[in-house]
């Protein structure tokens, strides 16, 4: 009746587990019945669950980021201390089933959970404010890409309390993954939550180029479009041509779980490395999937705080292109060690030399940006910064590990793991919190309190290094990675330093925990009258903070590039002369559609259903979804008018609030 | 969507620019939509491109099993694939009758197109069965578990078309043309014609040079 699943999948005699998911059951229980007390429902059901406002969806993208983040860096604090505590005599608090689990869930849920959702997070809130359009291409779709996403998060931390998770690291490697090495559920945990929140990312993929190509304001020609539009575009592309073959390959490896068929298997001609290749096919392009939006938000912010035009905006274009179309061409330098041979290994190594090549045309962009500029200090700003140092750090250990000798010494090393957290700390998560504090007065009309934002910017600059550096050395002493014994006790004090690290991290968190906390408190002295707090230089500010539902009431009219920041200089206020009424017209915008919500619903049954082989229950899910998107597919009233004399009315009590007449 | 009304937006986009494109604001809706679709059928063919790569890799590891010219049955597959391609060919006339505005004629050549592609399926589905039948099964070595997965993604594909088509006869029955179903119909034919190309490459790399290569 119920599959795999009994009580032996509760992990009763494991506390650690247990108690975590224990509190995270009362604090999410918490809040439902505080929401259901101060009877939000309706609220959060009209405004959130099923609204297709990219801005919301945006919002809504971020904050599954965010507290999958603390998720994530649970895993990692944990990972830490083991590793400071578990030398010579000693082992630790964790036994290394758990250890394995837990590196696991730290590597998938911070790729796909947290990286991602806070990357698509940014791009749905700006991408069609910075186009001057009103919204995605495809809004319900949009919707129903978050709710993916969110399905597969969640079935993921069901993994912490109903059975376990994949043992296997997060990229999966057969044939470690397969069934007879891994007979138990933690491997079908992690396929089917990727594959489920992976169709949610494709559909980002295929709504965002659309938008991008289709959607935008009058005059608006690529040679136009903010960098930021740019690099989500490229961002996109690589999704569209990358996540299929993730997707393709996930299919295999559940059919050599379910159906016994022998694509990565030992015998009967499997063939294990064809499953590496696949996967980095897929796993470098994601490498540029989260990194390239992150170079679109330095770029709009070192613009912005320099007070200056980006410094060779073509050559950013041309740089960003030029990743998008070698991140598919290097992706064997994630395994040198596989023996491919010395010409293979010697294509692939200077493949993966020469993309530092348009990277470092975009760092002196940034820097020459910079130069001569009227810096005004922000937290953005300091993010931007403190991504150029660490980042081209990061850089140069990645240019070294191209050299495949050199890999065949660092291969699996420490040394590896402090080089990607360098780039994806350094550069992606760096990325996100500056898009945060920057758009974050335009998303909710207040700005961020700089105290506690400088306060985390050093915290998260300074533990990173902490953290980090310690492994560059512990790689060149031999350690390996995933271990949760420390055989050597001279790495000892490093990886004490490395705690330390993590734990200044942590600060940083905190530190944003209060700052939000602080901004919210005293909103009412932070109020983002004008729309436009940075001195900005995109369309996203020429509207009002928060924008109204349709964005901008008359669509802008582009002229050059920094579309907004051309507009200031002349004199002209965005929407046409201020002391004229534009004329306004009735526009139609997207009505809320609950399919995204329900479509998860029934994704989590039938995600849940097919980890546990419960066969009835997939079927049903499964149906359930199809009839949801036939039902959806049915519709056509899908619009509904606002009339020129409501927004009228609405601009009137919007401008009237802030802007000067 | 709000395109219907960014299209009656101010009047002043120059008219020598073309919507959607350069500085002409935003495309109208039947461009986006079919311009979104068009983007996901080459995510679909990017995810067969794995699938056809896999089955490159395993083509020749049979692991002492049946070899593909042991098991297949090219007059078979010649006349699946006829089945096929003259299906895209009625989808095509269907589109034209779309086009011209005669729901009749559409009706009729959706029927032909759904006949041919279920007698695609039979014919897949035999084949299967008794490849089954005969201990070569998708579990029996890397190749057989390539060539199911490749050709039965293809199938549960056209699988889904078929649905899909039925679904659509239905709404241009119960709502006639209306733009929002062109724009559909125009979306089933992409997907369709696009499983043709997919499966010319079936054809071509699993049967024809597994038989003579």
């Amino acid at each position: 009746m119920l599959g795999k699943l009994t009580w032996a999948a509760i992990p009763f005699n494991e506390p650690l587990p247990l108690l975590t998911g224990a509190v995270v059951l009362i604090v999410i229980l918490a809040v439902l019945a505080l929401v259901t007390a101060k009877g939000w429902w309706p609220y959060l059901w009209r405004e959130w669950l099923t609204s297709v406002d990219h801005k919301r969806i945006g919002v809504m993208y971020m904050v599954l980021g965010l507290v999958m983040l603390l998720r994530g860096f649970a895993d990692a604090i944990m990972m830490r201390t083991q590793q400071a505590v578990a030398v010579g005599d000693a082992h630790g608090y964790l036994p290394p089933q758990h250890y394995d689990q837990i590196f696991s869930a730290h590597g998938t849920i911070m790729i796909f959970f947290v990286a991602m959702p806070l990357m698509i997070g940014l791009m749905n809130f700006a991408v069609p404010l910075q186009l001057g359009v009103r919204d995605v291409a495809f809004p319900v779709l949009n919707s129903v890409s978050f709710w993916l996403t969110a399905t597969g998060a969640l079935l993921i931390n069901a993994s912490l309390v109903v059975g376990n998770f994949a043992r296997t690291g997060w990229m999966g490697y057969p044939p470690l993954s397969e069934l007879p090495f891994s007979p138990d559920v933690g491997v079908d945990y992690y396929l089917w939550s990727l594959q489920i929140s992976g169709i949610g990312t494709l559909l980002t993929g295929v709504n965002f180029v659309t938008t991008i190509l289709k959607l935008r304001a009058p005059g608006m020609t690529y040679f136009r479009m903010p960098v930021f539009c740019w690099t989500a575009l490229a961002a996109n592309l690589l999704i569209i041509a990358a996540f299929p073959i993730l997707t393709a390959t996930f299919v295999m490896l559940l059919l050599d779980r379910y159906l016994g068929m022998h694509f990565f298997t030992n015998d009967a001609g499997g063939n294990q490395m064809m499953y590496v290749n696949l996967f980095w096919a897929w796993g470098h392009p994601e490498v540029y999937i989260l990194i390239l939006p992150a170079f679109g938000v330095f770029s709009e912010v070192v613009a912005t705080f320099s007070g200056k035009e980006l410094f060779s905006y073509r050559s950013m274009v041309w740089a960003t292109l030029g990743i998008c179309i070698l991140s598919f061409m290097v992706w064997l330098h994630h395994f040198f060690t596989m023996g491919a041979g010395s010409d293979v290994n010697a294509f692939f190594g200077i493949m993966s030399a020469i993309i530092a090549v348009p990277t470092g045309v975009k760092v002196f962009n940034w820097l020459f940006t910079l130069f001569r500029g009227r810096i005004v200090y922000r937290t953005p700003i300091r993010f931007a910064i403190g991504f150029m140092v660490t980042f081209v750090i990061g850089g140069m250990t990645g240019v070294l590990l191209a050299v495949p000798p050199v890999d065949f010494v660092l291969h699996n090393s420490v040394f590896l793991v402090a080089h990607f957290h360098n780039v994806i700390i350094g550069g992606v998560v760096f990325g996100a919190l500056a898009g945060y504090n920057y758009w974050f007065p335009k998303a909710f009309g207040f700005t961020l309190d700089e105290r506690f934002g400088n306060a985390s910017f050093w915290c998260w600059l300074i533990g990173f290094y902490l953290a980090f550096m310690p492994l560059y050395a512990l790689g060149l002493m031999g350690m390996t990675r995933r271990i949760e014994h420390i055989p050597d006790p001279n790495w000892r004090p490093l990886l004490l330093v490395a705690e330390l690290g993590a734990i200044v991290i942590f600060s940083g968190i905190l530190c944003q925990i209060a700052q939000l906390y602080v901004s919210i408190r005293t909103r009412a002295q932070r109020l983002d009258l004008t729309g436009d707090p940075w001195n900005g230089r995109t369309l996203e500010w020429a509207t009002s903070s928060p924008p109204p539902p349709y964005n901008f009431a008359v669509l802008p009219r582009v002229e050059t590039i920094d579309a907004f920041w051309h507009m200031k200089r002349m004199g002209r206020p965005p929407i046409g002369p201020a002391e004229v009424e534009p004329a306004y017209e009735s526009i139609e915008m997207p009505r809320n559609s609950p399919t995204g919500f329900i479509t998860a619903f029934f994704a989590v049954v039938t995600g849940f259903a097919l980890i546990w082989h419960i066969w009835w229950m997939a079927i049903l899910g499964l149906l359930a979804a199809a009839v949801t998107v036939l039902v959806f597919g049915w519709s056509d009233d899908r619009e509904h008018a606002i009339s020129a004399a409501e927004i009228a009315q609405m601009e009137q009590a919007r401008l009237g609030r802030g802007r000067p007449a | 969507m709000t395109i219907a009304a960014i299209d009656t937006g101010p009047a002043a986009v120059p008219t020598e620019l073309a919507r959607g494109r350069g500085g002409g604001g935003p495309a109208p809706k039947r461009i986006v939509v079919a311009y979104g679709f068009w983007i996901f059928i080459l995510s679909d063919i990017v995810m067969f491109s794995g699938l056809f790569a896999a089955y490159a890799v395993l083509s020749g590891n049979t692991a002492g099993g049946p070899t593909g010219p042991e098991l297949f049955n090219l007059r078979n597959v010649f006349i699946e694939t006829m089945c096929l391609l003259f299906s895209s060919y009625t989808c095509g006339l269907g589109a034209l009758s779309a086009e011209r505005r005669q729901p009749g004629r559409l009706l009729m050549f959706s029927a032909l197109t759904f006949v041919l592609g279920a007698a695609f399926l039979v014919i897949e589905s035999t084949e299967f069965a008794g490849m089954v039948q005969k201990g070569a099964g998708p579990w029996r070595s890397g190749f057989l578990s390539a060539f199911f997965t490749l050709v039965g993604t293809h199938g549960v594909h056209v699988t889904g078309g078929l649905i899909w088509l039925v679904y659509m006869a239905a709404q241009v029955i119960v709502k006639g043309l209306r733009p929002v179903v062109l724009r559909r119909l125009l979306c089933w034919s992409l997907f369709w014609h696009a499983l043709d190309i997919v499966w010319v490459g079936v054809f071509t790399l699993v049967y024809l040079m597994g038989d003579f290569l």
